[in-house]
């Protein structure tokens, strides 16, 4: 399978969008960096707010050269908007919201998920990094997470493991995986494959994915527009 | 009961640190930190800190200036990723980090500033960083212990203060700042402005002066 890193990333964007376009009730989502970051730009639904753990609810876009604030960045440093009824709030407060189980859904990057729903995304022991972020604090008190991952590491091999090799942020805590290519849910222990890109087969998905799943009896095409 | 609060300069603020003190710095990704005081910090030479931070600047740039100077003992905090000389001092054996997870990090400076000297929180449980950690099981799930994280002297930024020492925040600079003004016994703020008593709408007083006993003004 050949696609280049950027359609994979907006597609996995636009698809995880899709989660949140239809809801009318108010739902509070916490974005990672990088492919998370670009879910906001497909949202498009006024009841999702878009909370940043370095204190914010309300994060809009982010901020057109014209726009910019220095004083006004997301949990990656980025220079953001605010959308109408935006509040700040200290850092105990923000991980208060995130621990105490009222943000709906959080989205993140990993460098790789496994059978167990168990999501490896912050660190490669490599010496170079020392950080772990908000990341363990997300998974374990955000309603449901939500993995974006490209399906396959540069070299092609699968980023949805039998078992996660690097150092765990959460056991047992994906409950939704999105690739460029399938989405996966995490049901009664096991992953479910529930739908599959235009393009590709059930076959094709079997042999890029490491990791044991049931495919669900209703597999569907995966929306990709 | 308190001094009333003391308007001075940055030189004469930085002072009160004591060789081997612990350190609280308000700030997250180079926003809301109190730069002139970090930098007079730098300058002052003062060594073997224990600095409480999120993170530590970028290298050579904010708080990375302790680092570059051999200033820092110890780091209590939770990402170094936008500074890789932490790394590398690390895995030289040139300092101590305690690296927790942003929520547990920001609820031990809570708990210390509150009276609370420990917690159970979720974040980290089986991982490495809850290695040697005490646990304990509520209900059908195990928590980890955290303890409370206080400070010697805090390094703060606000937008304002009045002249009692009400702080008010510019936007997402706010962070850590309002926590660590609870958390350490000798709390000192930078601020661009100092305004009289009672022109601060009380309604919007984030950190009342009961917190501060130094203020510093920015450019000063």
């Amino acid at each position: 399978m050949e696609m280049s890193e950027e359609i994979a990333k907006e597609r996995i964007a636009k698809r995880i969008a899709q989660e949140f376009r239809l809801t009318t009730n108010r739902l509070f989502l916490n974005l990672g960096v990088g492919i998370p970051t670009m879910v906001a730009d497909y949202v498009n639904n006024a009841n999702v707010f878009v909370q940043a753990e370095n204190g914010m609810l309300g994060v809009g876009p982010l901020a057109k050269s014209d726009e910019e604030d220095w004083q006004l960045i997301n949990a990656g440093r980025q220079m953001v908007t605010m959308t109408k009824g935006c509040s700040f709030f200290d850092s105990s407060v923000s991980f208060g919201m995130i621990r105490g189980g009222h943000v709906d859904a959080t989205v993140l990057g990993a460098f790789e998920v496994d059978e167990a729903g168990n999501i490896a995304n912050w660190i490669i022991p490599n010496g170079k990094q020392l950080g772990v972020g908000g990341a363990m604090d997300l998974v374990s008190g955000a309603n449901r997470v939500i993995v974006a991952i490209q399906h396959q590491d540069k070299k092609g091999k699968s980023k949805i493991k039998k078992s996660c090799a690097l150092p765990i942020t959460g056991f047992h805590e994906a409950d939704l995986i999105i690739t460029e290519y399938a989405v996966f849910a995490y049901e009664d222990g096991g992953l479910v494959l529930k739908e599959i890109a235009p393009e590709v087969t059930l076959e094709d998905i079997r042999m890029m994915t490491e990791a044991a799943y049931k495919v669900s009896a209703t597999v569907k095409t995966m929306n990709v527009a | 009961m308190k001094k009333v609060i003391q308007i001075m300069s940055c030189e004469e603020a930085i002072k009160s640190i004591a060789p081997h003190s612990r350190v609280m710095v308000g700030g997250f990704g180079l926003r809301g930190y109190p730069e002139d005081l970090v930098d007079a910090l730098a300058a002052s030479g003062i060594g073997d800190l224990t600095i409480i931070s999120n993170d530590l600047g970028s290298p050579g740039i904010g708080l990375g200036k302790l680092l570059t100077n051999n200033q820092i003992k110890g780091l209590e905090g939770n990402y170094y990723n936008w500074n890789p000389e932490v790394a590398a001092a690390y895995n030289e054996g040139k300092i101590k980090v305690n690296l927790l997870p942003q929520g547990t990090f920001a609820e031990g400076i809570r708990a210390a500033g509150a009276g609370i000297p420990a917690f159970y929180t979720l974040a980290s449980v089986g991982t490495e960083l809850a290695k040697g950690k005490e646990t304990r099981t509520f209900g059908d799930k195990e928590y980890v212990l955290e303890y409370a994280l206080p400070g010697d002297v805090a390094l703060l930024k606000a937008e304002k203060a009045d002249e009692l020492g009400n702080l008010v925040y510019c936007k997402s600079a706010r962070n850590f700042n309002p926590i660590m003004a609870m958390a350490a016994k000798y709390v000192i703020v930078e601020v661009g402005e100092i305004v009289a008593a009672g022109e601060l709408d009380p309604e919007c007083i984030v950190t009342p002066h009961m917190f501060v006993d130094v203020l510093v003004l920015k450019g000063r």
